[in-house]
């Protein structure tokens, strides 16, 4: 055995790159509950002070602290940063100072060139120049886009599409790195080259054979990266300081290459549990020790940026990066993953203050350890960051027990699956176009196929969802169409070398669909069937606005006559999306998630017959519209529970807000209360909670009052964020949404 | 028919709903569904519901109609909650209550009353068969004041209270505190020692009088008497909840 590997348990990972093996071997679970956790070091404090200041001062220069326009971001082109040189116990940083971002234009140059000057900076001439002459992502994709997807793009009934910077969603297996050091990762690619290299040369495995070269290539830098800091990690981690150490050498390596949207870490905190047993062990490192060390390291994770533009910012609001680490759940043999490292990790959020990342997202499954389950409410209650995700649903349906969550629901086992992520299509939008004979609402433009426009004075629910039925196919069938260009381009021209390598090298492929404004969709189906609704034409001709008599049932209170709607209509797309093919094979998943993009997709949308009204905000994820919940939270948490997990397979986001007072008295109730809310939600297969105990009164105070609450947090949708950093619309947004109290 | 004894308590048995709360996690133990019902002998001046005084208001369901509707939370509510039955005043519907109660002991839900305890002794005694919990706002102690604010008699009142202990019932009193009215230690004090007189009493809890209720009497046109009150302060609900459970004279 290896000498770094000394105390550990053999098994099958010794033999090949099986980090599930080597964690299932060694790891020891945890039932006990948080009394044994330490609070900040001195050490953790005063790099906090500092990193805090750091980040007020990046909100004064409105968002953005600096920037180097002049170096083009990789894992070799800065010297290294530090925050605190002598005083970090986890090193590295994706530019040489911390907050300070690179340009990474593989994506497009145009949308680096406006974030630059969207922050008062210039690209540099140097950074032009490099690019003058080589073709980027966006260049490949808009050189294929038809002018069919062009339209639909502009229009806004297909938005997000990751076609002008990082597509993102990857998860590396950065836990690799640790366990078995760069050297090793290189010898298994080579042997894999060396086996892809036997067949005929056709276009498959020519490009694989490229892929392998590349990462190769890219492991050798990530190792020269790691020495620019002093460390050799051609070997493996032989302690526990190393081992997140390594690991974040890795996570940092993927970030300095690509700028994808959604960048998460995996799951780490049990691997990393094993490296902290074994020190303790050997009496080299104490409880202090170990929580110190994660402290560091969610520091590390919580100045990661990538520099975007303003509307960028709008689909993806606050900044987020979705350092999305999973925890707990339960593992296939009944022993939980629930570890004592799995409580460091959330303890950071009380030894540095509430905040958006790392996105802590507990996996849970009516198994886990009471209290565990207790500890995770507590947490909620205090800081609103964490989400919850169930793993009772996901880890039956393929993913086992060693699957990360991708930005806020998608999973993903880790190093074996990756996913071609491309935002979503706008629902509601598809039944005006629908109505419409195909044409834009807001401008009549012509966006898909002649038909003739809806006749009659009232919406008849079988010849609207017969239209309906003729457009989803060509919103399927544009749809796919871009996304396979999109992803054709991004392997092409800028291919995730190093998060590649951090995969076995035949992956799984999933192509993530997304669905927005769901529950506008069904609330204005329910309306067309259950009321009367009359739609109004303008001058020519164009449906731009419905007058609804009478009552309808609604998504959200647990009625069946809506709620089978919107789970018709999920139904009704992802099996229209999976009658086109995918590029490479990928597997057709749909989410049900908008990010923060309900409000733009809102925007882009005229009035609707639910009675929402043109312009005005979707409800995010799969929520029921604001305020038309009128049986208490519970009915609202059943209705999304009905949509079906395995349609949506990349995820169905429920945010749930709930005041304080309307979840109990006293503390040690609301953490009771809370955990049967969400044992009472998963065990009817729900998919995911975002969690939010707070008053709009607070966020109220909060618009007005910013200095009062400088680190609020928030969960919105798949995410948490720094309420300060959101736009004012999105502000008003969250705080129109319904907040359940008591009655 | 053969058979003598005709089930009064059918599941089939109809009730006025006033509405329905699938998230309360304030009227008893745990998170529990609450049901309003429709209905009330008494006008308390203070009254946060007038929308469910009138017996002929709300939304008529048969008790399993309404059973079926709350079954579907049990995964919520099962393991550490129930169900809350509330109102108006859930005992002038006791058949309906009983329908309803039997059902949910019967599939193993915690049952509580939330009442003033008006009504049938001789209907309650049965309904209180199937309950876990009775929760009775014990509006004020002095029956001047009950009549002046409320309507009614105090001791109808403590008559339920004494056939919730022959039942052995759990029991939490409750009440109201209203400045000016009953926020003094003395009626506070008063109000300790009558609910102690129970055996069955594990809980006495203060409520703050508050106004956003306000809405409702203007939208229904009623005049709201106690508009110029000042709210309870939670500062001064907390000092009396004190007092009421014997830690501060």
């Amino acid at each position: 055995m290896r000498n770094e590997w000394k105390g550990f348990n053999g098994g099958n990972w010794q033999e090949c790159v099986d980090v599930r093996d080597f964690i299932r071997q060694n790891y020891k679970p945890y039932e006990g509950d948080e009394q044994f956790l330490c609070g900040p070091t001195c050490r953790t404090q005063m790099l906090k002070e500092k990193l805090d200041k750091l980040f007020e001062e990046e909100q004064k220069r409105g968002g953005v602290l600096d920037i180097d326009t002049e170096t083009i971001t990789s894992l070799t082109n800065y010297p290294a940063g530090y925050l605190d040189k002598e005083n970090e116990l986890i090193v590295g940083l994706q530019t040489d100072k911390p907050l300070k971002r690179g340009i990474n234009p593989f994506g497009g140059i145009k949308m680096t060139r406006e974030a630059c000057r969207a922050y008062g900076y210039e690209l540099s001439e140097k950074a032009e120049e490099q690019f003058l002459y080589r073709t980027t992502h966006n260049d490949g994709v808009f050189r294929a886009y038809t002018d069919e997807i062009k339209t639909a793009r502009h229009c806004g009934i297909i938005t997000g599409l990751p076609d002008a910077y990082g597509r993102g969603r990857i998860i590396g297996d950065y836990r690799r790195v640790a366990l078995y050091g760069v050297d090793y990762l290189i010898e298994c690619k080579r042997e894999d080259k060396r086996l892809a290299g036997q067949g005929v040369m056709l276009q498959d495995n020519i490009r694989l054979l490229e892929e392998l070269f590349q990462q190769i290539n890219f492991l050798g830098k990530l190792k020269e990266m790691a020495a620019l800091y002093g460390y050799d990690i051609s070997r493996p981690a032989s302690n526990a300081r190393e081992a997140v150490q390594w690991l974040y050498f890795a996570y940092l390596g993927a970030i300095k290459e690509q700028n994808g949207a959604a960048m998460s870490l995996g799951r780490v905190s049990t691997f990393l549990d094993i490296y902290f047993e074994r020190d303790m062990e050997n009496g080299t490192l104490t409880e202090t020790d170990a929580q110190e060390l994660m402290d560091d390291f969610a520091m590390k994770l919580r100045m990661a940026r990538h520099l975007r533009t303003p509307e960028y910012n709008e689909l993806f609001a606050g900044d987020p990066m979705w350092i999305t680490e999973a925890l707990g759940g339960m593992g296939e043999d009944g022993r939980t993953l629930v570890t004592k490292n799995t409580y460091r990790m959330l303890n950071t959020l009380y030894n540095l203050g509430a905040l958006a990342e790392p996105n802590l997202t507990v996996l849970w499954s009516k198994d886990l350890p009471a209290p565990f389950k207790r500890f995770t409410a507590k947490v909620s209650c205090d800081t609103n960051a964490i989400q919850y995700e169930n793993d009772d649903i996901m880890r039956p349906a393929g993913f086992g027990d060693d699957y990360g969550i991708a930005c806020c629901v998608s999973a993903m086992r880790i190093g074996k699956d990756m996913q071609l992520f491309g935002a979503r299509a706008n629902l509601a939008k598809l039944l005006l176009l629908s109505l419409n004979g195909g044409r834009d609402e807001r401008t009549g433009q012509q966006v898909a196929p002649v038909s003739p426009s809806y006749e009659g004075e009232v919406l008849d629910y079988d010849k609207v969802t017969a239209s309906l039925d003729f457009y989803r196919t060509w919103l399927a069938k544009t749809y796919v169409s871009a996304m396979n260009i999109i992803h054709y381009m991004h392997d092409k021209y800028a291919y995730e070398k190093t998060q590649m390598a951090l995969h076995d090298t035949n992956v799984h492929r999933f192509m993530a669909f997304g669905a927005a404004g769901l529950s506008v969709l069904a609330d204005s189906l329910s309306a067309i069937k259950y009321a009367k609704v009359k739609p109004i034409r303008n001058e020519d001709g164009l449906i731009t606005d419905f007058i609804t008599e009478g009552e309808f049932p609604t998504y959200g209170n647990d009625d069946d006559r809506a709620d089978s709607i919107a789970m018709e209509q999920a139904e009704l797309f992802i099996n229209e999306l999976r009658k086109n093919p995918t590029y490479k094979d990928a597997e057709h998943t749909l989410s049900i998630l908008t990010i923060t993009s309900n409000v733009v997709y809102g925007k882009k949308t005229g009035a609707t017959p639910d009675g929402r009204k043109a312009g005005e905000p979707f409800a995010p994820g799969a929520n029921p519209m604001h305020n038309r919940e009128k049986n208490g939270a519970l009915a609202s948490l059943n209705s999304v529970a009905k949509l079906s997990y395995d349609l949506c397979r990349d995820g169905i986001s429920n945010t749930f807000s709930i005041v304080p007072e309307a979840l109990a008295h006293n503390a040690e109730e609301k953490y009771r209360n809370l955990v049967s809310v969400l044992d009472g939600y998963f065990a009817q297969n729900a998919h995911h909670l975002n969690v939010n105990v707070l008053s709009r009164n607070m966020l109220v105070d909060a618009m007005e009052h910013p200095e009062k609450y400088p680190n609020l947090t928030i969960r919105v949708s798949g995410y948490a964020v720094n309420f300060h950093k959101l736009a004012k619309n999105q502000q008003k947004e969250v705080i129109s949404r319904t907040f359940h109290v008591a009655m | 028919m053969t058979n003598a004894k005709i089930n009064i308590y059918s599941s089939e048995t109809m009730g006025r709903i006033s509405s329905f709360q699938s998230l309360g996690a304030v009227d008893g133990p745990g998170l529990r569904c609450v049901v309003f019902l429709q209905g009330c002998p008494l006008r308390c001046i203070y009254c946060h519901n007038p929308e469910t005084w009138h017996p002929e208001g709300g939304e008529e369901m048969t008790a399993s109609e309404l059973f079926r509707k709350i079954d579907k939370y049990g995964s919520y509510i099962k393991a550490n909650g129930g169900v809350t039955i509330s109102g108006g005043e859930p005992l002038m519907q006791a058949r309906f209550v009983i329908s309803l109660l039997k059902k949910l002991k019967e599939n193993g839900y915690h049952t509580a009353l939330d009442t003033s305890g008006m009504g049938d002794l001789k209907e309650a005694e049965t309904l209180l068969g199937y309950c876990d919990l009775v929760i009775c706002d014990l509006k004020f102690t002095d029956s001047e004041d009950y009549k002046k604010y409320c309507g009614g008699d105090a001791e109808r009142v403590f008559e339920f209270l004494k056939l919730t202990e022959k039942m052995q019932n759990e029991l939490w009193v409750r009440q109201v505190i209203v400045p000016g009215i009953n926020d003094s230690a003395k009626r506070v004090k008063k109000l300790r020692e009558a609910a102690y007189k129970y055996s069955n009493l594990s809980k006495i809890e203060l409520l703050p009088f508050r106004k956003i209720c306000m809405h409702k009497y203007e939208s229904a046109g009623i005049e709201f008497k106690l508009r110029n009150t000042e709210e309870c302060t939670a500062e001064k609900l907390s000092e009396l909840q004190l007092t009421v459970e014997g830690k501060k004279s």
